[in-house]
C-alpha cells in the first residue's frame, strides 16, 4: 500500500505576491499540482469603469510594484488606438528607452536576489553576498542604473508619474539623459559579465516541449509593438488575441488558466520565449552574449530562463544606450493631445515577465466602460503547473525540505508576479486525503 | 556583542512596490541587513525567524476576513509597527470598492464568482489595530524608508514631514500649476514626502502622499469648482490612490451630495 506524499509550501518566497505550491503523490504519481495564489482581489477592471482616460495609466501601475510600465504601456497603446491617435517617432522612442529601464531593474532583481540563489544554494541574495559580494553588488549597481533611468523617464522608479495617453507630461532634459551615458556603459558591460557569469550555471535537465509565445517586431527586439507569435507558427495581429488565446476554467480544479486555443494548450511567456523566438531581433552585443554562453537556441530548458533574462539585460543596456547616445535635442511635442471620445482598442506589450495584453472601451461620456487585462503571470500559471507534474517524479529521491525547494526553484523560473495575476484567485483547495490524519 | 535587532515586512492587499522600496535602497541594502536581523521578509529571503520582532514593517490594506485576524496576530508579534504606504495607512487603490457593491465587482471581473471570498471593505491597518508610526506613499518613499530604520536603531523617533506638497515646490522653485496651468492640484491638501515629482513633471499632483496635517479640502475643493472644475472631475481626483483617508473621504462625499443638491 503506497502512502500519499504531499509537498507543500505555505507562503512561496522571493517572488512577487503570495502564492503557494501544492503538490499531492500517490507512489510516483502526481495525483493532484496546485500552484496556488492567495493575493486576496483587488478588482482593478471594475473600479476603471467610470474613470478618466488620463487616469488610467496611473491606475494600472499600481497592479504592480515591480512591472508599474508594463501596464502603463499597454493602457496607453491600447487607448491611443480606441482614440485613433498616434504618438510621434520621437515619443516612440522614449517609450522604449523607459520600458529598457523597467526591463532593467526587474530583471537585475530577478536574477541576483531572487534567482541566482537557487542556483548556488543560498536562501537569499543577501546570505549570497557573503560568499558572492562582488557579484550581488554588480547586481544591485545594475538595478539601481535602470531605476535611475526610470526616475529620470518617468519621475520615479515605482509608479512614475510622467507617462500618460499621447505620451509624456514632459520630456526628458537632455542634459539629465546624458548624465546617464558613463553609467549605461558600466552597466552594458556589467550585463554582459552577469551573462557569461548565469551562463556558467548548472542547469537541472529539464527540457519540456513548450509552446512560446510572445511579441515579434519586424525591426526591433519586442517591447511596445509587434504581432502575437507562437512556436507552432501562429502569427495574428494583437486585435486578434482574444480569439486565440481564452482564460478558462479547468473542471478538476478552481483555477483560471489562459490556453491557446484550438486545443486549449498551456503556453509560456516571458524571456525565455521571447528570446527564443526574436533571436534574430537581438541589438549585436546581446547577440554575441547568446552565441557565447553555450546554449543552442532556441532552449526548451526552463531553468535556462535567467539566462535568457541576463540577455535582455544586456540588450536593454545596448538599446537604452543607443537611445541616449542619439538624444540631443528635447521632441517639440512630449505629448499627442486628443479628444476623449468613445472607442474601443486593445494592445500587448512585453511586460519583464512576458506578454501583457490591454483592452477598453470608452463610453460616450469619455470614460472608461470596460477594461480588461491579461497580466504575464496568470498566462504562465497553467505552464507551471504541467512543469510541476513533469518535474515532481523526478525529485522523489529526495527528502521533503529538498525536494519542495527544487520544486520552488522551477517555480521562480518563470520570475511570477503574484501580485499581478491576483484576478486568477482560487481559494477553494482539493486537498484529499493527503491532509486527513494517517 | 547585544543581539542585533529584528526586522520584519509583511504583506496585504497591495502591489508589493512599497516593500520593493527596500530593495530598491540598493546602496543601502546590504549595510541594513548587516546592522537588522531581517527575520521575516518572504520577498527577499526564504529563511525566517519566530517572532516576537522588534520592528514591523506593513504593506497593504486588510479585504479578507483572514487578513483582519492575522493583522491581529502580527500587531502582538511587533513591538514597533510601522504601516508602510497608501494602502497600509489609508486602504489604498482597492479601497474604491468601499463606495461600490463589491457583488457587482466580483461578478464583472470573475468568471466564477462563487470562490471569491473578500470583504466588502478595503481598510487601513490603524482600524484594525494600534499603528506606532506610518510612512505615506503610493509608493513610499525610499529614502524615508532607510531614515526610519535608521532612526530605530538610534533609538530616536522617525520624522517625517507632516506639511503640504506646496511647501516643498516653493522650496524647489517650481512653477505651481495650479496657477500657471489653471489645473485642480491637490498640492495644497496632500503631505510632501515624495519630492514634489509631479509639478516638476507639468501636471498636478493626484495625492500619493494623503492628507497632510489640517489640510483644508472644503475651501480648496470650492475654489476648483468655482474657478470650473466639474464637481465630477473633483470627486475623481480625491477618490484615489489614499480617497479613503478621512480628510479626503468626507471631501468626496461632500462634493457627491453637494452633485446630488445643486442641479
Amino acid at each position: 500500500m503506497t502512502t500519499p506524499r504531499t509537498f507543500e509550501v505555505k507562503a512561496l518566497t522571493r517572488v512577487e505576491g503570495e502564492g503557494r505550491l501544492y503538490v499531492r503523490m500517490n507512489g510516483n504519481d502526481v495525483e493532484h499540482v496546485e500552484f496556488n495564489i492567495y493575493e486576496p482581489p483587488r478588482f482593478f477592471e471594475s473600479f476603471l469603469r467610470g474613470r478618466e482616460i488620463r487616469e488610467v495609466p496611473d491606475i494600472t501601475a499600481r497592479i504592480c510594484g515591480i512591472c508599474p510600465v508594463a501596464y502603463q504601456m499597454s493602457a496607453c497603446h491600447a487607448l491611443e488606438k480606441a482614440l485613433g491617435i498616434e504618438v510621434t517617432p520621437e515619443i516612440r522612442t522614449l517609450r522604449r528607452l523607459l520600458y529598457c529601464g523597467e526591463w532593467i531593474e526587474s530583471h537585475a532583481l530577478h536574477i541576483h536576489l531572487l534567482h541566482a540563489p537557487d542556483f548556488l544554494g543560498y536562501e537569499s541574495g543577501i546570505s549570497m553576498a557573503a560568499d558572492h559580494r562582488e557579484v550581488v553588488e554588480r547586481g544591485l549597481r545594475l538595478k539601481k542604473i535602470g531605476n535611475e533611468l526610470l526616475e529620470v523617464l518617468g519621475g520615479r522608479a515605482i509608479h512614475p508619474i510622467n507617462v500618460t495617453v499621447g505620451g509624456f507630461y514632459r520630456a526628458p532634459r537632455v542634459a539629465d539623459l546624458r548624465a546617464m551615458i558613463p553609467d549605461l556603459e558600466w552597466g552594458l558591460q556589467a550585463a554582459i559579465d552577469t551573462a557569461q557569469f548565469v551562463a556558467g550555471l548548472e542547469f537541472p535537465d529539464f527540457e519540456q516541449d513548450y509552446e512560446f509565445v510572445s511579441l515579434r517586431h519586424p525591426d526591433e527586439f519586442p517591447m511596445n509593438h509587434g504581432h502575437v507569435v507562437t512556436s507552432s507558427g501562429l502569427d495574428i495581429p494583437v486585435e486578434e488575441y482574444e480569439q486565440h488565446f481564452e482564460e478558462r476554467h479547468e473542471p478538476q480544479s478552481t483555477a483560471l488558466h489562459s490556453v491557446l486555443l484550438p486545443d486549449a494548450r498551456p503556453y509560456l511567456v516571458g524571456p525565455l520565449a521571447r528570446v527564443n523566438l526574436c533571436y534574430d531581433q537581438l541589438p549585436p552585443l546581446a547577440r554575441k552574449s547568446a552565441d557565447q554562453c553555450g546554449i543552442a537556441w532556441p532552449s526548451k530548458n526552463m531553468f535556462q530562463s535567467i539566462v535568457a533574462r541576463a540577455i535582455e539585460t544586456v540588450a536593454a543596456y545596448e538599446e537604452a544606450l543607443r537611445i541616449v547616445n542619439d538624444y540631443h535635442a528635447e521632441p517639440s511635442v512630449s505629448r499627442v493631445e486628443y479628444t476623449p471620445q468613445a472607442g474601443e482598442g486593445c494592445h500587448a506589450t512585453e511586460a519583464p515577465r512576458g506578454l501583457i495584453y490591454h483592452r477598453y472601451r470608452i463610453g460616450d461620456d469619455g470614460l472608461i466602460a470596460e477594461a480588461k487585462i491579461t497580466p504575464p503571470t496568470s498566462q504562465n500559471q497553467g505552464q507551471i503547473e504541467d512543469d510541476l507534474r513533469q518535474f515532481v517524479p523526478g525529485v522523489l529521491e529526495y527528502d521533503d525540505a529538498e525536494a519542495t525547494r527544487r520544486c520552488e526553484h522551477l517555480i521562480r523560473n518563470y520570475d511570477p508576479c503574484i501580485s499581478c495575476a491576483t484576478h486568477f484567485l482560487k481559494l477553494t483547495i482539493d486537498r484529499g486525503p493527503a491532509t486527513s490524519p494517517a | 556583542m547585544a543581539a542585533q535587532p529584528t526586522l520584519a515586512v509583511f504583506k496585504f492587499a497591495s502591489c508589493d512596490g512599497c516593500q520593493l522600496s527596500l530593495l530598491d535602497a540598493e546602496d543601502e541594502l546590504l549595510p541594513v541587513a548587516g546592522a537588522v536581523d531581517i527575520a521575516y521578509f518572504l520577498e527577499a529571503r526564504t529563511q525566517t525567524s519566530e517572532g516576537p520582532y522588534d520592528v514591523g514593517l506593513v504593506e497593504g490594506s486588510v479585504t479578507t476576513a483572514h487578513d483582519a485576524e492575522r493583522i491581529q496576530e502580527i500587531r502582538r508579534q511587533c513591538k514597533f509597527l510601522v504601516t508602510i504606504g497608501a494602502c497600509a495607512t489609508s486602504g489604498g487603490i482597492q479601497a474604491l470598492r468601499n463606495w461600490a457593491n463589491v457583488d457587482d465587482f466580483i461578478h464583472q471581473v470573475y468568471a466564477t464568482p462563487d470562490y471569491i471570498n473578500t470583504l466588502k471593505t478595503s481598510t487601513a491597518i490603524a482600524d484594525h489595530v494600534p499603528v506606532d508610526f506610518e510612512l505615506r506613499g503610493c509608493p513610499i518613499n525610499k529614502n524615508q524608508l532607510v531614515d526610519l530604520i535608521k532612526s530605530l536603531l538610534l533609538g530616536r523617533t522617525p520624522r517625517v514631514p507632516q506639511y503640504s506638497v506646496c511647501v516643498d515646490c516653493k522650496r524647489q522653485g517650481t512653477v505651481c500649476v495650479a496657477v500657471a496651468q489653471g489645473v485642480a492640484c491637490l498640492g495644497p491638501v496632500t503631505q510632501a514626502g515624495c519630492g514634489v515629482i509631479c509639478p516638476a513633471y507639468n501636471r498636478e499632483c493626484f495625492g500619493c502622499f494623503g492628507p497632510k496635517e489640517q489640510p483644508n479640502l472644503v475651501s480648496l475643493t470650492d475654489w476648483y469648482h468655482d474657478h470650473g472644475a466639474d464637481r465630477d472631475h473633483l470627486v475623481r481626483l480625491v477618490r484615489n490612490f489614499n480617497g479613503y483617508a478621512p480628510e479626503f473621504r468626507d471631501a468626496s462625499d461632500r462634493l457627491v451630495a453637494q452633485e446630488f443638491e445643486t442641479p
